[in-house]
C-alpha cells in the first residue's frame, strides 16, 4: 500500500514538472496498480525490449545511448555537481563504502562505473594508510562505459600524482560495458560499483558478470541511491530532488535535463530488499545491506562462495 | 519612405512558424514559481560573478521577463512589418542567412554592415541559445527574436562587443523592451567598466543610449532580413537613430 501511495504521490509531484503526455502515462500506471503488485507494475507497463530512462519508457538500446549522452555532457562537471547536490555528503558515503570494503594489500579490485576515480583513489589512500606493503601486489582496474568519464579520472590521477611507483598500486583504466566484460573468470578479489548500477540497462546481467569475474571468496559491493523507509523523510527528499536538483544543474552545470534524469532514475531503482534479492539471485551469499543517511543511499554486500 | 524595402528571397529563407513551435516544445522545461525564484536569484548571482556564463544571462532574461515580453509582443505588433515577423517567425542563423553573400554586398548596406560586424568581432549567429523556460510559444518566439537580433542591434548602432559597447546596447534595449535583464545588465555591467571607459560612458555613451532608446523605433520589430540592401544612413533616418559622435 505504501508503495502505491508513493507512486501516486510521485505522479502528483510530476504535475509540476512533466509534460501532459508523460503525466497521462504515469497516472495510468498508478490507477492500474494493485497494491500487491508493488514494484513490478512499472515493468508490466513496458513491452518486451523496453526499459526505463528516468520516468520515460524507452527501447533498451535507446537507454544505453541516452545514458551515454547524459554522462558525456556531465563528465566535466561531475565532481562539482556531486558536491553541490549532496552538499558534500557523497564524499562521506564513499569513505564509509571504502571502510566497509576494508581492502588488504593483496586485493585485486575491479571498480565498475568508476570513471572519475572517486572509489579508486580512496582505495589507494586506504592501502597507503595501512603502511608499507611487504612485497604484496595490489591493483585496481577502473572500468567505465564512457571514455569521457575515464578521461576525467585519468587527469585527476595525474594531478594527484598517482603512478604505480608512487602509490604502490597498479591502476588500469578500461572502457567496458558492465553487462559484457571481456575479463577472464575468477580474476578479481573484489568488485565495487558506486552510483553506477542504476544506469545499467540489465541489472541482472551486471550482477552475473560481477559473479563471473570474482574469485571464489571474492566480495561484491555496491553503493547506490535507495529508498527512505520513513514516509515524511521521503517526502522531504522528493521535494528536494524534484524541485531543487534540476535547478542546481541548470545553475552550476548549465544543464537541466541530465539532472532531471538523475532524480528520476533514483526513483526507478529497486528498494533495498528487492535489490538484495536480485543480488542473491545472481548467486551471491551472505548478502547484507546498510542504509546511509536515512536510506538515501545503501551499501549492499555479497560474497561469491 | 520605404524606397529600398525589398524582399530578397535568395538571401534569406523563410522559416516555418510550425517548425519553431516544435523546436520550442523540444527545448521547453516546465518550472513552477518556486523554481523560477531560485533560478532568478541563482542566475543573477552567477552572471554577476562570471559574465562569461552567457547561459545564465539568458536564463535570467527568461525567468524574469514575462511582462516585458508581453509588452514587446504588443509593440512589435503595432507595425505591419512587426506583424509579419510574428506571423512568419523568421530565425537568424548561418542556415537561414547567407553571410558570404551579405559580405559581398555594397558597402553601407545593412547586410554588409552586419556581416562586417560579425567578422570584426569574431562572432557567429549560431551561438544564440534556445529559449527553455517560457511556455507560451508566441512569447518564447519574442524572446528568441530578441536574442537573434541582438547582434543586429549592435551592428546598426555601431557598437562593438566590448563591455562599453555591450552596456550601451543593453541600455537601448532595456529602455525599449523593458526586460529586467537588460536594465540590470546596463546598471551592473557599468560597474565593471575600467576608469577610462567609465568616463566615456558617462560623458557620451549613456546619454546617447538613453536618447536613442527613447527616440528610435522599436528595434525588435524590424524585419532586418528584408532590408539587407537598405542604405545604413537611410535606415538610421527611417528608424530615428542618430549615430554617436564623440567630441
Amino acid at each position: 500500500m505504501a508503495l502505491r501511495t508513493r507512486i501516486l504521490k510521485l505522479s502528483n509531484l510530476r504535475c509540476v514538472t512533466q509534460q501532459a503526455s508523460r503525466l497521462r502515462a504515469m497516472s495510468t500506471q498508478s490507477t492500474q496498480t494493485s497494491p500487491k503488485e508493488g514494484p513490478a507494475t512499472a515493468t508490466e507497463e513496458m513491452k518486451p525490449g523496453q526499459t526505463h530512462f528516468g520516468f520515460q519508457v524507452v527501447a533498451e538500446e535507446e537507454k544505453t545511448k541516452k545514458v551515454h549522452e547524459v554522462f558525456e555532457t556531465v563528465a566535466e562537471k561531475y565532481d562539482l555537481m556531486n558536491d553541490v547536490m549532496s552538499m558534500g555528503i557523497h564524499r562521506m558515503w564513499k569513505d564509509i563504502f571504502m571502510c566497509r570494503l576494508a581492502p588488504q594489500p593483496e586485493t585485486k579490485l575491479l571498480d565498475m562505473a568508476g570513471g572519475t576515480g572517486d572509489i579508486a583513489f580512496r582505495y589507494i589512500k586506504y592501502l597507503q594508510n595501512l603502511g608499507p606493503s611487504q612485497g604484496t601486489h595490489s591493483s585496481v582496474t577502473v572500468c567505465d562505459i564512457n571514455q569521457a568519464m575515464l578521461d576525467v579520472g585519468k587527469q585527476r590521477a595525474q594531478k594527484l600524482g598517482y603512478t604505480p611507483e608512487s602509490c604502490g598500486v597498479e591502476i588500469n583504466w578500461k572502457c567496458a560495458d558492465a553487462e559484457r566484460l571481456d575479463l577472464p573468470d575468477d580474476s578479481y578479489t573484489a568488485y565495487t560499483i558506486a552510483f553506477g548500477i542504476r544506469n545499467c540497462t540489465h541489472i541482472d546481467k551486471v550482477l552475473e558478470e560481477a559473479y563471473r569475474v570474482l574469485t571464489p571468496g571474492g566480495r561484491f559491493m555496491c553503493l547506490e541511491f535507495s529508498q527512505l523507509p520513513n514516509d515524511t523523510l521521503q517526502w522531504v527528499y522528493d521535494q528536494y530532488s524534484f524541485q531543487v536538483i534540476p535547478v542546481l544543474g541548470q545553475l552550476f552545470a548549465g544543464q537541466w535535463k541530465p539532472y532531471q534524469y538523475l532524480v528520476e532514475s533514483i526513483r526507478q531503482f529497486p528498494n533495498q530488499e528487492k535489490f538484495k534479492s536480485m543480488i542473491e539471485d545472481a548467486g551471491f551469499r551472505q548478502v547484507t545491506y546498510e542504509n546511509l543517511t536515512f536510506g538515501t543511499c545503501a551499501i549492499h554486500s555479497g560474497f561469491k562462495i | 519612405m520605404r524606397s529600398s524595402f525589398r524582399i530578397i528571397r535568395c538571401y534569406t529563407t523563410a522559416a516555418n512558424s510550425n517548425n519553431f513551435a516544435e523546436e520550442m516544445k523540444k527545448h521547453f522545461i516546465p518550472t513552477n514559481s518556486f523554481q523560477k525564484a531560485i533560478l532568478t536569484v541563482g542566475s543573477a548571482a552567477i552572471s554577476l560573478l562570471n559574465p562569461h556564463r552567457g547561459d545564465m544571462i539568458a536564463c535570467l532574461g527568461e525567468v524574469t521577463g514575462e511582462s516585458a515580453l508581453i509588452h514587446m509582443q504588443q509593440r512589435i505588433s503595432e507595425t505591419q512589418e512587426g506583424l509579419e515577423i510574428l506571423k512568419e517567425k523568421p530565425r537568424i542563423n548561418s542556415k537561414t542567412v547567407s553571410f558570404d553573400k551579405l559580405a559581398e554586398m555594397p558597402e553601407n548596406t545593412l547586410g554588409r554592415v552586419y556581416a562586417d560586424f560579425m567578422t570584426e568581432n569574431n562572432i557567429t549567429a549560431d551561438s544564440r541559445l534556445p529559449v527553455q523556460f517560457i511556455e507560451d510559444p508566441e512569447l518564447a518566439y519574442v524572446m528568441q527574436r530578441y536574442r537573434e537580433v541582438h547582434d543586429l542591434v549592435h551592428a546598426t548602432l555601431f557598437m562593438r562587443t566590448t563591455m562599453l559597447g555591450e552596456v550601451t546596447v543593453k541600455w537601448v534595449e532595456g529602455i525599449q523592451t523593458t526586460l529586467p535583464m537588460c536594465i540590470n545588465g546596463g546598471i551592473w555591467g557599468a560597474g565593471r567598466l575600467k576608469p577610462k571607459h567609465r568616463q566615456m560612458y558617462l560623458k557620451y555613451y549613456l546619454p546617447w543610449a538613453i536618447k536613442t532608446g527613447n527616440n528610435a523605433k522599436f528595434m525588435q520589430g524590424i524585419y532586418y532580413e528584408k532590408r539587407w540592401d537598405q542604405d545604413i544612413d537611410d535606415f538610421h533616418r527611417e528608424m530615428n537613430i542618430v549615430r554617436l559622435v564623440k567630441k
